[in-house]
């Protein structure tokens, strides 16, 4: 097992959990904080996709084209909490089910209406496109840089979360949002506030993975899943437990499905280790979630309690 | 949530509906448009398999979001057994049933320990865990799925033809129905809602609440299954797609559309938004659109779902 192999799907696996905090982190937030289930939230993180590779495409930059990304999703997430997300926090979580899920219909549909069914390819920026060197071994330079930015996110989202006000209220309506409203806190503000960061984040995983996955309809839903499993991992409303859980689902999905058939092989006769290996290594994530779940029914580092 | 502690039966408005069920494939043949008549039977098994869901969610209190997982056993049950010589309903669709007991089992015995927002987390995982697993496996056709070239054999009626397998689904639905209703009206129906509305307070009296929330989730199971397997042998086919999460959510969007905890929620539920969907997409083809206007018009002026507004309606 060459080493540089190894290192390629740890890497790999760093990048995918990194995307993954980027949309788990709003998403918790907002379960965490107004404790509203929002199956939309990869929708969100569509439209950065295609906003992306709509300004890269007009313009050729791709720096405009994240920049575009944010401002427009932002712009779109804080008028859907307004219009209509805001209504829906004192329902039942049912109830969210359902709007939200509509939400993800009518989404996709105007999507289709303005770019078409067809999946967009969008080209890494060709200043990134060719393979960096480490120490004898290659890597995509596109992908370091998708993992940096990744990592700064995360220190930002620390800084912010930690080292300022709005942080505190952050954290104190994660913690116990009654309290916090009786504290003084504007929660109204707060919600959007809460809201229109998880809709920046979700724009830049977007724009970022545009060139890595095809930006197509639907993207959003097989991302979403992904984050919920996160975010049940890490314990709701937790910044720190969406981090560690991003990167275990990030990591262990990326090396199981990479090593776990040829392990498979190496261990039980071809006929069974053909199909068990690539099964096995789809399901990984769920059985780690549901061991979680099992023993640690609110998560690894709950914000509550 | 309100709490249902007898289910009427209305007889002139139930004998009504069923008249007009049982009528409706003899007007569609009529009018001259034979298609509907199996799209009437799919409508009639969704309602079936919402309606098991509806047990779950709307009288148990039970948010399971892998419903999909056991029509996906009955399906494959049906998928496989009919290739390997066993062509008769009368086992195929037991063994259907039986397969989603099967699979309720373990899955409830572990998702029962965890509650509320976990619970529903918890059952999305085995979901999951079923769909790759199926995906992955050749002899369950992996990505292309299964194809049936017959349909069951019930010995005195012919299944092949789309107005007998009405005929047959519309009677298993109103059995599924009678059953339901008399369970929810025996004093295990009582004790399930009494576990839905305050479960701390049922388990300090000493009540087996995990049992019987297991016994109701195994059941659940059962009904999922057995329209599952109905679903296999209406279509002659069997996808991995029917146990996606995307699968359980539209069930559960069924369920709450039409009303949960009411007894026809589940019915109502899959009537609307299959007609809908197919009343929609003839005129336009954003036909989404429409469907989640409607569901956001739902949420927001109808929260006890469409049965709910009915009731509010005629007063009760």
């Amino acid at each position: 097992m060459p080493l540089s192999l190894i290192a390629e799907q740890l890497l790999n696996g760093l990048q995918l959990g990194l995307m993954l905090f980027l949309l788990a982190a709003g998403l918790t937030l907002v379960f965490g904080i107004m404790d509203m289930i929002n199956l939309a939230h990869g929708s969100l993180y569509m439209i950065g996709a295609y906003i992306a590779a709509a300004v890269i495409g007009a313009s050729g930059s791709f720096l405009l084209g994240i920049a575009g990304a944010v401002a427009g999703t932002v712009v779109i997430g804080v008028g859907l909490e307004i219009a209509l997300l805001r209504r829906l926090y004192r329902r039942t979580h049912l109830s969210q089910v359902l709007a939200t899920f509509a939400v993800i219909l009518i989404a996709n549909e105007i999507v289709r209406m303005i770019w078409g069914s067809q999946p967009i390819m969008l080209n890494t920026p060709p200043a990134l496109s060719g393979p960096l060197e480490i120490g004898g071994f290659r890597y995509p330079a596109y992908r370091l840089v998708v993992i940096a930015v990744g990592l700064l996110a995360a220190l930002l989202l620390y800084w912010l979360v930690t080292r300022t006000r709005a942080g505190m209220w952050v954290r104190a309506g994660a913690s116990d949002r009654e309290m916090a409203e009786v504290m003084g806190v504007d929660t109204r503000r707060l919600f959007t506030f809460v809201f229109a960061i998880g809709a920046a984040l979700s724009a830049v995983a977007g724009a970022l993975l545009g060139p890595l996955l095809a930006v197509q309809v639907g993207m959003g839903e097989n991302v979403l899943i992904l984050a919920f499993v996160v975010i049940s991992i890490g314990g709701i409303g937790s910044i720190r437990g969406a981090l560690v859980g991003s990167l275990l689902v990030g990591l262990l999905d990326t090396i199981g499905r990479a090593f776990l058939p040829f392990l498979f092989r190496q261990m039980f006769p071809p006929v069974i280790a053909g199909e068990a290996g690539p099964a096995v290594a789809s399901v990984l994530i769920y059985v780690l979630m549901a061991a979680v779940l099992y023993f640690r029914p609110t998560g690894l580092f709950p914000a509550r309690g | 949530m309100r709490d249902t502690l007898h289910i009427p039966l209305r007889p002139w408005p139930a004998l009504m509906v069923v008249a007009a069920l049982v009528l409706l494939p003899v007007a569609g043949l009529a009018i001259g448009q034979p298609f509907y008549v199996v799209f009437a039977t799919r409508v009639l098994i969704y309602a079936l398999i919402a309606t098991s869901l509806n047990l779950l969610i709307g009288f148990g209190g039970m948010v399971s979001f892998g419903h999909a997982a056991f029509v996906g056993a009955g399906a494959y049950t049906v998928g496989m057994l009919m290739p390997a010589g066993i062509v008769s309903a009368w086992l195929l669709w037991p063994a259907a049933l039986a397969a989603g007991a099967l699979l309720a089992l373990p899955i409830g015995a572990l998702s029962l320990r965890t509650r509320g927002v976990t619970f529903i987390m918890i059952t999305l995982a085995f979901a999951q865990m079923a769909y790759y697993l199926v995906l992955s496996l050749r002899v369950l056709g992996s990505d292309d799925g299964l194809t049936l070239s017959v349909r069951p054999s019930l010995g005195f009626v012919d299944l092949g033809r789309d107005v007998t397998f009405y005929y047959v689904a519309l009677t298993l639905l109103l059995a599924v129905l009678a059953g339901m209703r008399a369970m929810l009206n025996a004093p295990i129906g009582r004790a399930l809602q009494a576990i839905r509305d305050n479960e701390t307070r049922m388990e300090a009296i000493g009540f087996p609440v995990y049992r019987l929330k297991l016994l109701v989730f195994v059941v659940a199971g059962a009904a999922a299954g057995l329209g599952g397997g109905l679903l296999a042998s209406l279509n002659g086919l069997v996808g991995a797609n029917l146990l996606n999460w995307t699968e359980s959510g539209v069930l559960m969007i069924m369920v709450i559309l039409g009303g949960s905890g009411r007894l026809l929620g589940g019915v109502a539920g899959a009537a609307v938004l299959l007609i809908a969907e197919e009343a929609i997409a003839e005129r336009t083809i954003h036909w989404p659109l429409g469907i989640g206007g409607v569901l956001l018009a739902v949420v927001l002026f109808a929260p006890d779902g469409l049965a709910g507004l009915m009731r509010r309606r005629a007063g009760t």
